[in-house]
C-alpha cells in the first residue's frame, strides 16, 4: 500500500467498477443473482424503484462498513460479520419505509426484510469488500446496486405498460383512448413467470449484443 | 487473512452484537410514532372507505372525526364493554379467545343525510395471509350500505382483487337476512344469480381468497347477531 502511488478518486479503473456492472458485469442478466426479488416487485414501477434504492443504498453502505473493518474481521466468522451488517442496514431501511413512505413499505412487504437474503449483497461483500479499500467499495456497491435497479426498472416498465396500462401509476393508455378501441390490458404480464421472460428477453438482446458474453461451448 | 485468537472473536462479535443492538433500538424509539400514526390513519381510512367516504391521507382525520360520531365494544351477547377503546381493539387476538370473552367493537358513522350507519370490522384467513375489511349497515341492520375489504399477500391479479371497486360495490344494498333467517353473503364462482339479495361473483383464480372472504363475512357478522336483533329499526 505504502509504496503505491495514491490512485486518484476517480480513475479510470475505479469508474469501470461504476460503471460495469450496468453492462457487462450486471448482477441480474450477467451473474444471475438477486433474480427472486426482480419477479416479485416489478408489477409495478413505483415499487421497483423504491426497491432498486433501498438495495443501492444498503449495498454501498453494507460495502462501505465491511472494508473499513475488512482487516479486523477475523475469516472464521466473517459470514456472521458480514451477515449482521446486511440485517441492520436492511431492518433500518424498512423501519425509515414504514415511517416515512408507508404505503410503498406495505406493497413491498417482505421482499424489504428478504433485501438480507439477496445474493447481490453477500456476493458483493465476500468478492469485493473483504479485500479492497473503503472508496472502490463505495463505488462498486453503488454500481452493483444501480445495475441490479437498471434491470428492475425496465423489466417493471414493460411489466406495468403491457399488464395495467400505465406507467408509474398513470394510466397512459386510458388517456391516449386506446380502451375504446377494444384494447385490453394482458393479464398475463401481472403473473411472475412474465418477469421471468421479460429478464430472459433483456438477456438475449444483450448476448446478441455483446459477443463476449456468450458462453463457448 | 491472519488467525485470530479465539478470545478475540469473541470479543468482537460482542461488542458487533451490542452495538448493533443499541443501534437498532434507537432507530425503532425514534421512528415508532411516525409509524404508528401511519397504520392509525390507514385504518381510519378502511372505516371511511366502508361507509363510502373517500379520503386521503391527510383529510382522513379530519373526515373521520366528522363522520364517526361514537364506538365501542360489546360482547357477543350484545351486552357494552366498558373501558376498552373499540379502535385500538386487535381482532386476530380477540379471535383467539372463546366467544364469550371476545371484544366486538362497533362503530357508529352519521351520514350527511342524518342516516345512522353501524361499521363492524372483519378479520379472516386468506390464502396467504390475513385479509380483514369493515361492513357498514343501515339502521335495518341488514342491508348493507358499503363495505371494504383488504389484504395481506393475496395473488396480485387474482385473489389481490377483493380490494378493489368492482369486487367491493357488488354487495352494496345486499341483505343479511332472509325471512328472519341469517345467511349473510356467499361468493359464487361463476355468475351470482341475478337479482339475488345474498350472492355476489367470486373472483376468477381467486376461488380460496373468495371462500375465505364468504366464510370471514359469515363468521364475523355472526357474532353481532344479538346486538343486530336488539338494535334492529
Amino acid at each position: 500500500m505504502e509504496n503505491k502511488e495514491k490512485e486518484p478518486l476517480f480513475s479510470a479503473h475505479r469508474i469501470k467498477l461504476l460503471t460495469d456492472p450496468f453492462g457487462q458485469n450486471n448482477p441480474i442478466t450477467v451473474q444471475v443473482l438477486g433474480i427472486c426479488s426482480a419477479l416479485a416487485v416489478t408489477v409495478k414501477m413505483k415499487p421497483a424503484l423504491v426497491m432498486a434504492i433501498s438495495v443501492t443504498i444498503v449495498v454501498a453502505l453494507s460495502n462501505v462498513i465491511i472494508a473499513a473493518m475488512r482487516k479486523a474481521i477475523p475469516g472464521r466468522i466473517r459470514i456472521i460479520v458480514q451477515l449482521v451488517v446486511i440485517a441492520t442496514l436492511v431492518i433500518l431501511v424498512d423501519q425509515f419505509l414504514k415511517a416515512f413512505a408507508f404505503d410503498v413499505s406495505k406493497q413491498l412487504s417482505v421482499f424489504v426484510g428478504l433485501i438480507i437474503t439477496n445474493c447481490i449483497l453477500m456476493g458483493r461483500l465476500e468478492a469485493f469488500a473483504m479485500a479492497n479499500d473503503p472508496w472502490p467499495s463505495f463505488l462498486d456497491g453503488l454500481g452493483n446496486g444501480a445495475g441490479y435497479g437498471l434491470i428492475l426498472v425496465i423489466v417493471s416498465f414493460f411489466r406495468e405498460l403491457l399488464g395495467s396500462g400505465s406507467i408509474m401509476g398513470y394510466p397512459i393508455f386510458e388517456k391516449i383512448g386506446l380502451y375504446k378501441l377494444g384494447y385490453e390490458d394482458n393479464g398475463m404480464m401481472i403473473v411472475p413467470p412474465m418477469a421471468l421472460i421479460t429478464v430472459g428477453l433483456i438477456i438475449w438482446v444483450q448476448r446478441s449484443r455483446n459477443k463476449n458474453l456468450q458462453e463457448t461451448r | 487473512m491472519k488467525d485470530f485468537s479465539n478470545r478475540y472473536i469473541f470479543t468482537f462479535s460482542a461488542v458487533m452484537v451490542v452495538s448493533v443492538a443499541i443501534l437498532l433500538s434507537l432507530a425503532a424509539l425514534v421512528l415508532q410514532p411516525r409509524q404508528e400514526r401511519n397504520v392509525e390513519v390507514e385504518k381510519k381510512m378502511n372505516i371511511l372507505s366502508s361507509i363510502n367516504v373517500v379520503s386521503e391521507k391527510s383529510t382522513a382525520e379530519q373526515l373521520y372525526d366528522k363522520y364517526i360520531r361514537d364506538s365501542y365494544v360489546i360482547n357477543s351477547s350484545g351486552k357494552h364493554v366498558e373501558g376498552v377503546n373499540a379502535f385500538t381493539v386487535g381482532l386476530r387476538a380477540e379471535q383467539k379467545k372463546p366467544l364469550e370473552e371476545q371484544s366486538l367493537p362497533v362503530f357508529i358513522a352519521v351520514m350527511d343525510g342524518g342516516d345512522t350507519l353501524h361499521i363492524f370490522p372483519l378479520e379472516g384467513k386468506g390464502l396467504w395471509g390475513p385479509i380483514w375489511g369493515y361492513v357498514s349497515l343501515k339502521p335495518d341492520m341488514n342491508t348493507i350500505y358499503g363495505v371494504t375489504f383488504d389484504h395481506k399477500g393475496e395473488t396480485p391479479g387474482l385473489g389481490a382483487e377483493i380490494n378493489t371497486t368492482p369486487f367491493e360495490s357488488q354487495f352494496l344494498e345486499k341483505g343479511l337476512y332472509e325471512n328472519e333467517k341469517y345467511v349473510a353473503i356467499k361468493v359464487v364462482k361463476g355468475r351470482a344469480t341475478p337479482g339475488s339479495k345474498h350472492e355476489v361473483d367470486g373472483i376468477s383464480g381467486g376461488t380460496i381468497t373468495s371462500k375465505a372472504l364468504e366464510e370471514m363475512v359469515h363468521d364475523g357478522l355472526f357474532k353481532y347477531e344479538k346486538y343486530f336483533t336488539e338494535n334492529r329499526k
